[in-house]
């Protein structure tokens, strides 16, 4: 199988790889922004004293944890122009995959948040601090510092999780690969690229975490 | 027309039920390889064997830096290069063993390795084998680390499944994706879908959850 890899094939392609590897770099960045606000936003309704509120939250981030990503985005794909709505395919996929990693990150951020000694709030409300102020230099600070591994973590899934969106037409990685195999057929080639590109993505981001490992500023959180 | 359409989907519920067997079928068969795999790999790379570990570990390292759907292509595409022909079902389970024994033997070499060395060494000096220490000291204070992530494990294989509807399995997803060709409302099709994954997840979550809790008790509101 090796001996007939053609690599001069890969090098014509290259240019579309290195568009489509972009691509995929600004679809899990986008992805990933919005799962952050996302995730801070839905631990803090979990998290919160009303009933109503939690309960809602609740419901959010249990039935995107109860349903496969797939699922969600041909949901969107196809559930969104029933409603009416119709959006750009990159649109509805960094839509789900914001909802879902969105999820995700408020799991993992709940878990950073309790783990700060409930003193350190009361302290914040003692001192005049609004909500706000109390997440935003109290509670958040520790929190996505504790937590900075998990979330690592889940960038990762992030941006492997985003091949998914080449099923609904989108021009990434993955599609990349796919089109060598349909138009040169070649799937050897297109696919191997399209993991090694991926491996650079899994690489940096875990050297990035172990780093941040050993850093200071990260671990004095806990 | 909407309630038109609701019956039309009422009426290939048995269509759906089907693609649920087959989503039940992959997961399960692959959750039994995977595990029994995932748990051999585990307890190699946990005892720091010197060629093995780092090439099981290398191993891992690639399959967890690549995404699924990359992962099912190679073994539905590329492998009958090589002379392997493959239907869909087998690659489907191939692909799907062969990622779950990856996350469960990070699991269980972690598991493994949370076990106070203390424990081996006065197990060497009571005159216990290899195999008794491992059977009756390690793996039963191993098992308590393990066993909450490997229920979650268990979720997150129920649900990369619906991803083998990229190759033709009819699972699930593909159900869904078939059906909404016929009855063109995204949000219905897609909520069943949904539904049916949920009903099999989340009690598997809530599992993990408790089994979690029986460990740490923390609870904190903002």
């Amino acid at each position: 199988m090796l001996e007939a890899f053609n690599y001069r094939l890969i090098l014509e392609y290259m240019p579309l790889y290195m568009q489509c590897f972009s691509a995929t770099l600004w679809l899990s960045g986008l992805g990933l922004l919005g799962a952050m606000l996302v995730g801070i936003a839905a631990c803090a309704m979990r998290l919160s004293r009303s009933r109503i509120v939690s309960r809602v939250a609740g419901v959010y981030i249990e039935s995107i944890r109860s349903t496969p990503l797939l699922a969600q985005l041909y949901f969107f794909y196809f559930g969104l122009p029933s409603l009416g709505i119709r959006l750009p395919e990159p649109a509805t996929g960094v839509l789900a995959l914001t909802l879902n990693s969105g999820a995700y990150m408020a799991e993992i951020i709940r878990a950073g948040v309790q783990a700060i000694p409930y003193g350190q709030i009361e302290a914040g409300v003692a001192s005049g601090l609004n909500y706000f102020q109390r997440m935003r230099y109290i509670v958040l600070p520790q929190a996505l510092g504790i937590t900075i591994a998990p979330l690592l973590g889940q960038s990762i899934v992030l941006v492997k999780d985003s091949s998914l969106l080449s099923l609904i037409s989108i021009m990434e990685l993955t599609r990349a690969g796919q089109v060598l195999t349909s138009e040169r057929f070649a799937p050897a080639e297109g696919f191997l690229t399209t993991a090694a590109f991926y491996l650079v993505i899994y690489y940096m981001l875990k050297t990035f975490s172990s780093w941040s490992q050993k850093r200071l500023i990260f671990r004095q959180a806990t | 027309m909407w309630a038109f359409y609701f019956n039309e989907l009422v009426r290939s519920i048995p269509f759906f039920l089907k693609g649920l067997w087959m989503t039940i079928a992959v997961s399960g068969l692959s959750l039994i390889f995977g595990t029994v795999i995932g748990f051999t790999w585990g307890i190699i790379r946990g005892a720091r064997y010197r060629v093995l570990s780092p090439v099981i570990g290398a191993w891992v390292d690639v399959i967890r830096g690549t995404p699924f759907l990359v992962q099912i292509f190679v073994v539905f595409f590329i492998l009958p290069e090589a002379g392997i022909e493959l239907e869909a079902f087998p690659a489907a389970v191939i692909a799907l063993t062969n990622l779950t024994a990856c996350f469960i033997c990070e699991i269980v070499a972690g598991g493994i390795q949370a076990v106070p060395t203390g424990q081996v060494e006065a197990a060497t000096a009571s005159g216990l084998s290899q195999i008794q220490q491992l059977r009756y000291i390690i793996m039963p204070q191993a098992m308590r680390t393990i066993l909450p992530p490997l229920v979650g494990q268990y979720v997150l294989l129920i649900k990369d499944s619906s991803v083998v509807s990229a190759i033709g399995v009819v699972d699930v997803t593909r159900v869904g994706w078939l059906t909404v060709q016929r009855i063109p409302e995204g949000i219905m099709v897609f909520g069943l879908v949904g539904i049916l994954y949920f009903i099999i997840c989340y009690p598997l979550i809530n599992l993990s959850n408790a089994l979690e809790r029986r460990m740490t008790v923390v609870s904190t509101r903002l």
